[in-house]
């Protein structure tokens, strides 16, 4: 007698584990990739084309390729060069003039980044109120190490350049932008008429003139406004510009969020007798930021791409670097493999900016969300 | 009181400096180092290289004027500067001097508020031809398809030359120099045209550099110069009389190795150079030995350019227009007298 014709007690019968044909990767397989003869030879094609051409891929990008040299005429194998990027590895990310016995300043500037956002990134049971004062200290102590000045010697702006400046310019648009955002979406749902008239022209026209223009009266027409041999720092200018750029974007997505609270809710909260501050902070922003985590992640990852544009006002951000180290003769005609490597840096961190808002909004959902 | 003490402070944590007065040499002085304007990148004439440190002709003439002014030609803060950027930068006091391969032309002079203080490159637009194209002369390439960088006066100047010379040319539109290597070496160009020291450049990257020549035209005069602000004459002196310097020394002989061994030369014209004689460097504003410092720190014209453009660089370039009166070229630099 088998097992499956054993009979078992009313109630008592154990989990079996299924079919051999409904599971497993034979299963899975069949199911997505072979479920009739078409989809069968549209598999097998797209295989061998993948295949075919991920072996291309590997055999230019590894097996084929230099590593090493000092000029691309000193790559002789028939793949890729990587010698632009390993010729000049630590101006990638630290920038062309940025003292090398100094680097582990930006570095350790960036390893702190990490518990300074984490009280506000992840829900901690330990530690989140010393880490959340560390964290308000935080853009101090980075620029402290960046910059230099009270013990440490003074590395003034125009020497930043590489990864170090993006995330610079990337970070602080990122963090400044979100909380401006908020109070110009308030301001522009206030019934105070001056407040929301002041924030409708400020949204409607930073997001009516594109980045470039805003950097382009950064970088020249605001040195000319301002008395002669007076000027600000140029790396502060483009912050500036970038950081209102973006909070005219986040405002937008925050409001969508705060018209998709039911009024009832702000109705319900005034006759609780909260005042507006109250309704805002605890009632209704809670539910709207949530609404809109993917939009507000979307514009972070549009910011950090943007940054790329710093390159055109003459700032040596990732990109503006590498285009500069390309018109070097012993560099010209690199452009394949230095623009892969900064694409790819600039992919792994909008990608984990991605996955990052996919794990929030699982932790915050409280079983509204209509499908997924 | 307290308000302005705070506003003060705020502007100093923006970075914010106090408007200058009226003289550049106290200025700089003052501020303990030059400010000088450079291209973001332009091979042989300013480049960062791979330790870390501007390169190339045009940041030599920056060096120069530091060295003229402190003896110490590190002396010098670099501004990248773009294209859009560069006027601007001096205008608004930003730079002391420009000093990014900017063609020196009427209208730049007049209408901008600037001043070029001298000519330290003569350049020119050429074309760069394969010898399997088997012309001689740019009057042969009637019908050529060129590849030529958009929204330049190289552009215009082509299409002026082709018309001017009766023949059709078919533009291939590129923005780099990448854009033109990948263009020209597909033959996806036959010409390639752009100033003569950029084609130089570009030769120099090809697998074969001696399967492609330069013609023999030069279709429009480039003279770059070293600019500063319009109405500071005592400043502009100084700039152009280093160049004049530096030009002067290669003359009499003077290189940044043998410049010691002439501390006693009885020549006049060295003796006058050096500051032996003569209050030329009071006249300026600078100690006596100004031009002395320029040489011993950055060398003469000649070292400048064979380091940076000529036969010890990997440009390779030829003197050319470039080499000194007496020379063949015209580079002719009034006496120190």
């Amino acid at each position: 007698m088998s097992p499956s014709e054993s009979v078992y007690p009313r109630g008592e019968h154990p989990d079996l584990a299924p079919p051999i044909r409904e599971a497993g990767a034979a299963h899975w397989l069949r199911k997505n990739l072979f479920s009739s003869v078409g989809n069968g030879v549209i598999t097998v094609l797209l295989g061998a084309v993948l295949v075919w051409s991920l072996s291309k891929l590997l055999v230019w990008a590894l097996l084929t390729a230099d590593f090493t040299g000092d000029s691309l005429k000193a790559c002789t194998s028939a793949g890729a060069c990587w010698a632009v990027v390993t010729d000049r590895f630590a101006q990638y990310w630290f920038g062309f003039f940025y003292p090398s016995e100094a680097y582990w300043r930006p570095l350790l500037a960036f390893a702190l980044l990490g518990p300074a956002l984490a009280p506000w990134l992840f829900e901690l049971k330990r530690f989140s109120g010393p880490l959340k004062v560390f964290s308000l200290a935080y853009p101090l102590l980075a620029y402290w190490l960046m910059h230099g000045g009270v013990g440490l010697a003074v590395i003034t702006t125009d020497l930043w350049g590489g990864f170090a400046l993006t995330v610079v310019i990337g970070v602080t648009g990122i963090v400044v932008s979100l909380p401006i955002g908020i109070l110009l979406a308030l301001a522009r749902q206030s019934e105070l008429p001056v407040i929301r008239l002041c924030s409708v022209i400020f949204i409607e026209f930073i997001r009516g003139v594109p980045l470039i223009t805003l950097l382009f009266v950064a970088s020249f027409l605001l040195p000319l406004f301002l008395p002669e041999g007076m000027n600000f720092d140029k790396l502060v200018r483009v912050l500036i510009m970038v950081t209102l750029f973006s909070a005219a974007y986040m405002a937008e997505v925050v409001r969508g969020g705060l018209q998709a609270i039911p009024k009832g809710q702000i109705e319900a909260a005034r006759a609780l007798g909260l005042g507006y501050w109250q309704t805002m902070l605890q009632i209704v922003l809670p539910q709207a930021l949530k609404i809109v985590i993917p939009g507000i992640v979307n514009t972070f990852i549009g910011l950090f791409k943007d940054t790329s544009l710093v390159a055109i006002v003459g700032l040596f951000d990732l990109l503006g670097l590498t285009q500069t180290i390309l018109k070097d003769v012993a560099w010209i005609g690199s452009f394949v493999e230095a623009f892969l490597f900064i694409g790819l840096v600039y992919w792994v961190c909008c990608f984990a900016m991605s996955r990052y808002s996919q794990t929030l909004e699982r932790r915050l959902d409280t079983g509204h969300r209509s499908n997924d | 009181m307290r308000y302005s003490s705070l506003a003060a402070a705020l502007l100093m944590l923006v970075g914010l400096t106090l408007p200058a007065s009226a003289s550049t040499l106290e200025d700089v002085k003052g501020r303990g180092h030059l400010n000088c304007g450079v291209s973001t990148g332009l091979a042989g004439f300013a480049l960062p290289s791979a330790s870390g440190e501007w390169v190339g002709f045009d940041v030599d003439f920056c060096r120069a004027v530091a060295a003229a002014i402190f003896n110490d030609p590190s002396k010098v803060k670099f501004t990248p500067l773009t294209n859009k950027e560069r006027f601007t930068a001096l205008q608004s006091g930003e730079i002391d001097v420009l000093s990014r391969n900017t063609t020196w032309t009427m209208t730049r002079d007049m209408k901008l508020g600037l001043e070029f203080a001298g000519v330290n490159y003569y350049d020119g637009q050429g074309f760069l031809v394969p010898i399997a194209l088997g012309v001689q002369s740019a009057l042969e390439l009637d019908g050529a398809r060129v590849c030529v960088q958009t929204g330049t006066t190289t552009e215009l100047n082509l299409a002026d030359y082709f018309r001017g010379n009766n023949m059709e040319f078919e533009s291939v539109v590129i923005s780099t120099a990448d854009d033109a290597r990948t263009n020209y070496l597909a033959e996806a160009c036959d010409v390639y045209t752009t100033d003569a020291s950029g084609l130089a450049a570009l030769r120099s990257t090809f697998p074969d550099p001696s399967a492609h020549i330069i013609l023999p035209e030069i279709i429009s005069k480039e003279p770059l110069g070293l600019i500063v602000r319009h109405g500071d004459n005592q400043w502009g002196d100084l700039v152009r009389w280093t160049l004049n310097a530096m030009i002067n020394a290669e003359e009499l002989g003077l290189t940044s190795q043998n410049v010691g061994e002439f501390e006693d030369d009885p020549s006049p014209k060295i003796r006058r150079l050096l500051g032996k004689e003569g209050d030329f460097g009071e006249q300026i504003g600078l100690d006596a030995l100004w031009a002395r410092h320029v040489i011993e720190h950055v060398g003469n014209y000649g070292e400048v350019f064979d380091r940076n453009l000529g036969k010890d660089s990997t440009l390779s370039l030829d003197r050319g227009l470039n080499a000194l009166w007496s020379e063949g070229g015209i580079l002719f630099a009034p006496p120190v007298r």
